[in-house]
């Protein structure tokens, strides 16, 4: 048994002039919780998708389930469940339908089918819509049917791409239950990408993507040791005044944004009641916190990933009503 | 083994789609039967008879039976290009089926759902005044089936090609009507201009609706429906034979244009 159950030797895929991976190399642990964390463009799709063989690396190879991603397609299919970040399903067929043909398609045995789809279905909650269209059926719903389909052939490999983009917080929370409690009970692998930052703490372990390189791979904890100090944000009447008297008495360079000054000192809680103490400008407001991934990603990119997600979710709505009008 | 389940897979889907969507079959057929009963009959007194006993309704049933089987089959093999446009191609293309086989098993459902469409006109034979024997059904039932094939595989391959929704709707009016007005549907192609004639010859839905007529109005060499190829008159064997070579050339390439897909 190898330790590892997906594998990426010196991954590259170029389009054109764009290299959107640039020579990655990670392995996934069986059971593993795995994140791949970036901003949009980053590169993420395009390495699931080289994973699970819609699409052929430039260079480099990879591995699931021991199963070559250019040689063995066939297997490498046959391993892997995947939710996709655009909805995959027939919305003229019913939920229940969609799941036979998936059955159907993933060779799951007529003696156990039945049972199976009833069982993903109840787990998911939609048992009681089954006969329904999936046209019929909310944002929310739609991606658990996803979720049961990608899990009803019990794959070794669970594929989610951006999982919950443009889903409200509650089906949010519910979908993290599910893939928790997959994991739990079947041990499967779940192989995740997000730029949501709530989402990546989850995972047992990040990888860092960044214009299609690998900038960083640990556990989140580990991770956010990178930033290592206390993150303190102000808001003053007079900002620039405030980060040049930070800089004299303190000798703290603070960034600068609309919503006035963050910076980092080692233990927040002692910083900061001397700090409200002395300082000679009028505080209008103070907060601090502990890193987060976002400070991480900060920390080694120079950029937010936190800046793209309302865009996303207005893309995302925008084009669920764009094929509504097309129809 | 594999490659037949993975045929069928695909095949049971177009099935389930077709039964539980009656109002796309209402509407695959009605435009069909507007064309017989209204063109049939309003033009039939006035053109008197097109040939021994045959009147112009008459002439078209064969034409529209076969127009029925080519834009059913036609349209749910370019149908494709409406699951990349909402997705469930990717859950195709992702599943252990070989990309082969989803080109034969779209191809084999559309040509059932065209197959069924074409026997549902057929229904309507009496009310135009042709008599079908049992015989002249069974004879029938292969020549639609491979024309439906023949047309379904075209549709996949060109809708392999195609990325966007426009062209999927320029291809319909540019390739479509056009193959449907000048394969013989609604008028015999003795005596059209050279010009037309000669994209009559080339259109491969010519040899489909011709055999169909044949087996309906009879086939003898001195029809004046018949074909001439090259001076050649076509038995019905031979435009069988045309239509067969267009099919299995189109499902090659259906299959070969599949697996390339990223």
């Amino acid at each position: 048994m190898n330790d590892y159950i997906i594998k990426v030797e010196n991954l590259v895929k170029r389009f054109g002039q764009l290299v959107a991976v640039d020579n990655i190399s990670f392995t996934v642990a069986p059971g593993e919780i795995f994140g791949f964390l970036g901003p949009n463009g980053a590169g993420k799709t395009t390495t699931i998708n080289i994973l699970c063989t819609l699409s052929k690396p430039t260079s480099g190879q990879a591995t699931v389930n021991g199963f070559d991603v250019v040689r063995q397609q066939m297997q490498v299919r046959q391993s892997i469940g995947l939710v996709f970040q655009d909805p995959s399903l027939d919305e003229r067929l019913s939920g229940l339908q969609n799941l036979h043909f998936h059955a159907l398609a993933y060779h799951v045995p007529a003696s156990v089918r039945e049972q199976r789809i009833e069982q993903v279905l109840r787990m998911m909650e939609l048992w009681d819509k089954r006969h329904s269209g999936v046209r019929t059926y909310s944002g929310g719903m739609k991606r658990r049917l996803e979720l049961a389909r990608g899990l009803l052939h019990y794959p070794k490999v669970l594929f989610l791409d951006e999982p919950t983009l443009g889903l409200d917080p509650q089906t949010r929370n519910r979908i993290w239950e599910y893939i928790l409690e997959l994991r739990q009970r079947e041990g499967t692998t779940i192989f995740l990408t997000t730029h949501y930052l709530d989402e990546a703490n989850k995972a047992d372990r990040i990888a860092i993507i960044d214009y299609g390189k690998l900038v960083a791979m640990d556990t989140p904890d580990r991770l956010k040791k990178i930033v290592g100090k206390d993150i303190i944000s102000v808001k003053t009447d007079d900002d620039e005044k405030a980060a040049e008297e930070l800089r004299l008495r303190y000798q703290i360079e603070a960034r600068r944004d609309n919503n006035g000054l963050t910076f980092e000192v080692a233990s927040g809680e002692k910083f900061l009641p001397i700090f409200i103490k002395e300082f000679g400008i009028k505080i209008l407001s103070v907060s601090l916190r502990s890193p987060s991934l976002d400070d991480v990603f900060l920390k080694l990119t120079g950029r937010e990933i936190r800046e793209e997600e309302t865009s996303d979710a207005f893309k995302a709505m925008v084009r669920q009503h764009g094929r509504r009008l097309r129809r | 083994m594999n490659n037949l389940r993975g045929v069928y897979t695909i095949w049971y889907r177009d099935i389930l789609r077709f039964w539980r969507d009656k109002m796309r079959l209402i509407g695959s057929i009605f435009l069909p039967l507007l064309f017989l009963f209204v063109f049939g009959s309003g033009l039939s007194g006035m053109m008197g008879n097109l040939g021994p006993g045959v009147n112009f309704a008459q002439f078209m049933f064969p034409g529209i039976i076969g127009m029925t089987v080519f834009m059913g089959s036609f349209m749910a093999g370019v149908s494709v290009v409406w699951d990349r446009e909402f997705g469930f191609l990717k859950e195709v293309l992702v599943a252990p089926i070989s990309r082969a086989s989803v080109a034969v098993g779209k191809t084999l459902g559309a040509a059932t759902v065209a197959l069924i469409q074409g026997m549902i006109i057929l229904l309507f034979a009496p009310l135009i005044g042709v008599s079908l024997s049992a015989q002249t059904v069974l004879a029938l039932l292969p020549l639609m089936l491979l024309l439906a094939f023949s047309m379904g595989s075209f549709g996949v391959l060109l809708a392999t090609r195609i990325r966007t929704i426009e062209a999927f709707q320029a291809v319909m009016q540019i390739l479509m009507f056009p193959m449907i007005f000048l394969s013989g549907v609604f008028f015999p192609l003795q005596g059209v201009p050279t010009w037309m004639s000669i994209l009559t010859k080339i259109n491969p839905a010519t040899y489909g609706v011709a055999p169909i007529r044949q087996v309906i109005l009879g086939a003898s060499p001195d029809s004046p429906f018949s074909i001439t190829l090259l001076g050649h008159t076509m038995s019905l064997w031979n435009n069988v034979t045309v239509l067969a070579v267009f099919g299995a050339v189109m499902i090659l390439a259906a299959m070969r244009s599949f697996s390339t897909q990223e």
